[in-house]
């Protein structure tokens, strides 16, 4: 019993990772009033990039920051596109959607001798997992706390963030400019500035968070990698009220309810499986549903500004 | 002597793809002065303010700032020089607390994290040393429109300014806090400010301003020393014609009882009881004043009336009908109408045209098919611009480019076209020039002798005094006095906005 809530437990920690970064990085750029719905190509392209670089050079922490890199590159499309060229926030983020695997494919191909997917890394040329070997292994505390870094990471750039939101000089700017340009204008903030600094970091957030999946939970990147997370993601940013702390429950719900399917596809009969993964979809739904109330996105979201 | 002159603006044009807003324009700000910019609505003051703060460019003309020839690109630099400014439209920002609205932009703080203590205590000293009082912690959404214009005012001193910009600052403010205002101006120029301060009230530049320019479609009229003019002369300077008599008011017998509140609850957005069974019957054919201090429940019980807020106990009769759950579509179907307090959160669509806007209401009436006649849409609102004469005078022009003052005119013009019953109008005349206001107030008027019953939501006192057949007084969320109008001093309606009636 209790080897199975670990289990279930560190399911949900493996799965709510990435979500976590790419939430965040919806976070930042929304909460200056860009909307980023291109979360989820900034997510492939980075996975791409990071699965490459960590291949080459042998090195995975490279290329998770390289995977990084990679999503900020297409946040400054985004950013030169909704900022400079007042283009509609939805449409440019679809855009980047498509290119975000267009991209990562086409240099699948040129790279890996014409396959749409980068070659698996050596086991020890992943992350490493900080806890491995500390506790009995598949005891309760190996099967909660045996994760990759790329975990820790991310719960600890949930309160980075937060902080950076409420504490700091940055972050009160940065609301100010998402909730009303035109005010935070008066007082002579750079509005524009401060959306392409936000896009940026959406989008480098967005690429670490394909990074943890194709150079940690799994070893290299293959195309339906991706598939979704990042608009799983932009559901739980919503859900999470646009804030950091509230993002990072709803996402680790939503690790909950996939971690319970993964429980449930090992002891229920194979002809349910279709139905076993829809859970983490359906309990998620439920419960955000059932207990979240009103939330308030920023003001200005998706509009434009004079500068 | 340049450097007795704080502002100098000379030649300043600004042309807007519709009108020619600032016309060669001339004006200059003395050290140490308050000096009280003039003009209709739609004369260009804010647009030659905004080019000051650096919100707008000149076409052309030059800016002198002490003496030194200046160029101000954006805000930033007119922050640099000193120059603050306290927008017509709040520039505030609701989810922050009244001391991140303060110090953003000019944010006290270590290696980049906020200083709140520190910050928190310098808002304090202000606000205790100019006497504006405020809620430091309070979120704006929680506060008065009276606090959230102190906390407008605290921000530009708390940036430092030296030379204030004030466009239109006392709209929202009641009788009593106009006067405290008018010492608090005082106090900032004996500490070395000089003020630009635009208001419509003709009587407060004569109590609190040294002098006084007039602008008229863009162009100064005259420049003067208040000693030397009298309300009625400014009032007719800057509409450039004499301003009719007072608005004429029949004292009408009252009809029957149209509406009827009673025992009404409510509570505001924070969930404490803000409006505690407040009863109160409007007669066809009267205005009802409703007058006190804002923020003593006059939000919520406007709010409970135009169908957007829910009483929590208590009915609302309109013919002896419940109307309490009624959506605002079926109040406005029953004959009711609704001039909002916030004209740009509740009143108007911004990208809409002033057409547009105006039949937000009466859309039904244009329905053809699955379509919109849109040129009949504009045929009406034509003559409606000429009644109300609404500045530019084109259909198609998008509101959120026209003067405040004129936004106001075309919600008003939108809520009395089509003969409603009942009208609660709140506040409808802030932020209008005087001959506009008098126009306002003479339709209402109109409105009320031909049978309509209005609730009017104002702490204007001379409007209260002049439109209205009763007032009722409300405090802490309770009535506390109903009299004919006839019956009341203006004493004994300041008495009653600190909560004393006896
Ligand atoms: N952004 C804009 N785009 C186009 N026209 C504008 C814009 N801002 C103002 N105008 C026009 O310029 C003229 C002057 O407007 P302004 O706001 O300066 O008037 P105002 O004197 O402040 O009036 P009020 O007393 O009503 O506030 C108006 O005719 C208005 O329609
Ligand atoms: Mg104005």
């Amino acid at each position: 019993m209790l080897i199975d809530i670990g289990f279930i437990l560190g399911t949900m920690f493996m799965y709510a990772t990435p979500l976590l970064y790419t939430a965040l990085g919806g976070a930042i750029s929304e909460n200056s009033g860009v909307v980023n719905i291109g979360l989820e190509g900034m997510m492939t392209i980075g996975a791409f990039s990071a699965a490459t670089t960590s291949y080459f050079l042998q090195n995975p922490w490279i290329g998770f920051i390289f995977g990084g890199f990679a999503g900020a590159l297409l946040g400054l499309v985004h950013a030169v596109a909704c900022v400079s060229y007042r283009a509609d926030n939805v449409v440019s983020g679809i855009a980047i959607n498509f290119l975000g695997p267009g991209i990562a494919l086409f240099l699948a191909r040129h790279f890996f001798g014409g396959t749409t997917h980068t070659k698996i890394l050596d086991l020890d040329k992943k992350m490493p997992r900080p806890f491995d070997g500390v506790f009995e292994q598949n005891s309760f505390f190996d099967l909660i706390l045996n994760q990759y870094a790329t975990m820790f990471i991310a719960l600890f750039l949930v309160f980075v963030v937060h902080f950076v939101f409420y504490y700091t000089r940055v972050g009160l700017r940065l609301r100010s400019v998402g909730e009303k340009p035109t005010a935070a204008r008066t007082v002579g903030i750079r509005v524009v500035l401060y959306r392409y600094g936000a896009v940026i970091v959406s989008g480098f957030f967005a690429g670490l968070g394909g990074s943890s999946l194709s150079i940690a939970i799994v070893s290299h990147f293959w195309h339906p990698l991706i598939s979704g997370q990042g608009f799983i993601a932009l559901a739980a940013m919503i859900f999470g009220k646009w804030k950091p702390i509230p993002t990072m429950f709803a996402c680790l719900m939503f690790g909950f309810s996939q971690g319970i399917a993964v429980f449930l596809g090992r002891v229920i009969p194979a002809t349910y499986t279709e139905l076993v993964s829809m859970i983490p979809y359906a309990l998620t739904l439920i419960v955000l549903v059932l207990f979240v109330r009103r939330s308030r996105a920023p003001s200005a979201l998706g509009g434009q500004v004079d500068e | 002597m340049t450097e007795t002159d704080a502002v100098k603006l000379t030649n300043i044009t600004k042309r807007f793809p519709s009108v020619l807003a600032n016309d060669n324009i001339n004006f200059v700000l003395k050290k140490g002065e308050i000096h009280a910019l003039l003009g209709e609505n739609g004369a260009g003051k804010t647009t030659l303010m905004n080019i000051l703060y650096g919100l707008q460019r000149a076409d052309s003309g030059t800016i002198e700032v002490y003496g030194r020839p200046v160029s101000i690109h954006n805000p930033n630099d007119a922050l640099s020089l000193k120059i603050g400014m306290v927008h017509q439209h709040f520039m505030l920002f609701e989810p922050f607390t009244v001391i991140e609205n303060i110090m953003l932009g000019r944010e006290i703080h270590q290696c980049g994290v906020l200083d709140r203590k520190k910050a928190r205590k310098k808002v304090v000293d202000l606000s205790e040393s100019f006497g504006l009082t405020v809620d430091p912690d309070s979120y704006i959404s929680e506060i008065s429109v009276a606090m959230q214009q102190r906390v407008e005012l605290l921000r530009i001193l708390y940036q430092g300014a030296d030379i204030l910009i004030l466009d239109e600052p006392t709209a929202v403010l009641s009788p009593q806090e106009i006067v405290e205002f008018g010492a608090i101006l005082r106090k900032l120029v004996t500490s070395g400010k000089s003020v630009i301060v635009i208001t419509h009230k003709l009587k407060e530049i004569i109590d609190f301003a040294d002098r006084c320019t007039v602008v008229s479609r863009g162009k100064v009229v005259n420049t003067l020393s208040v000693s030397d003019v009298d309300a009625h002369a400014l009032a007719s300077m800057m509409i450039g014609h004499e301003l009719q008599a007072q608005v004429q008011s029949h004292k009408n017998a009252p009809g029957p009882r149209l509406l009827s509140l009673q025992n009404i609850y409510a509570e505001d957005d924070r969930g404490h009881t803000a409006v505690q069974g407040v009863t109160l019957d409007v007669h066809a054919g009267e205005i009802l004043a409703l007058t006190g201090v804002d923020g003593n429940g006059q939000r919520e019980i406007i709010e409970v009336l135009a169908g957007v807020r829910k009483a929590s106990s208590g009915s609302i009769l309109l013919r002896d009908q419940e109307i309490q759950n009624y959506s605002p579509r079926m109040l406005y179907e029953s004959g009711c109408a609704n001039i909002p307090e916030d004209r740009h959160k509740d009143g108007l669509v911004f990208k809409f045209t002033v057409a547009e806007n105006i039949a937000l209401r009466t859309y039904r009436n244009y329905v053809e098919g699955p379509f919109l006649r849109f040129d009949k849409m504009n045929h009406d609102a034509v003559s409606l611009i000429q009644d109300f004469n609404i500045y530019p005078a084109d259909p198609m022009h998008a509101v959120g480019e026209m003067s405040g003052g004129n936004q106001q005119k075309v919600i008003i013009a939108r809520e009395l076209v089509d003969n409603p019953e009942f009208i609660v109008a709140a506040h409808p005349t802030r932020g209008l020039d005087v001959g506009a206001a008098s126009y306002v107030q003479q339709s209402l008027v109109q409105e009320k002798e031909r049978g309509a019953a209005i609730l009017l939501i104002s702490f204007d006192l001379d409007e209260i005094l002049q439109i209205a057949n009763r007032i009722a007084i409300i405090y802490n969320g309770k009535i506390i006095a109903v009299k004919s109008a006839s019956d009341l001093t203006r004493e004994q309606l300041g008495l009653g906005f600190a909560g004393i009636a006896e």
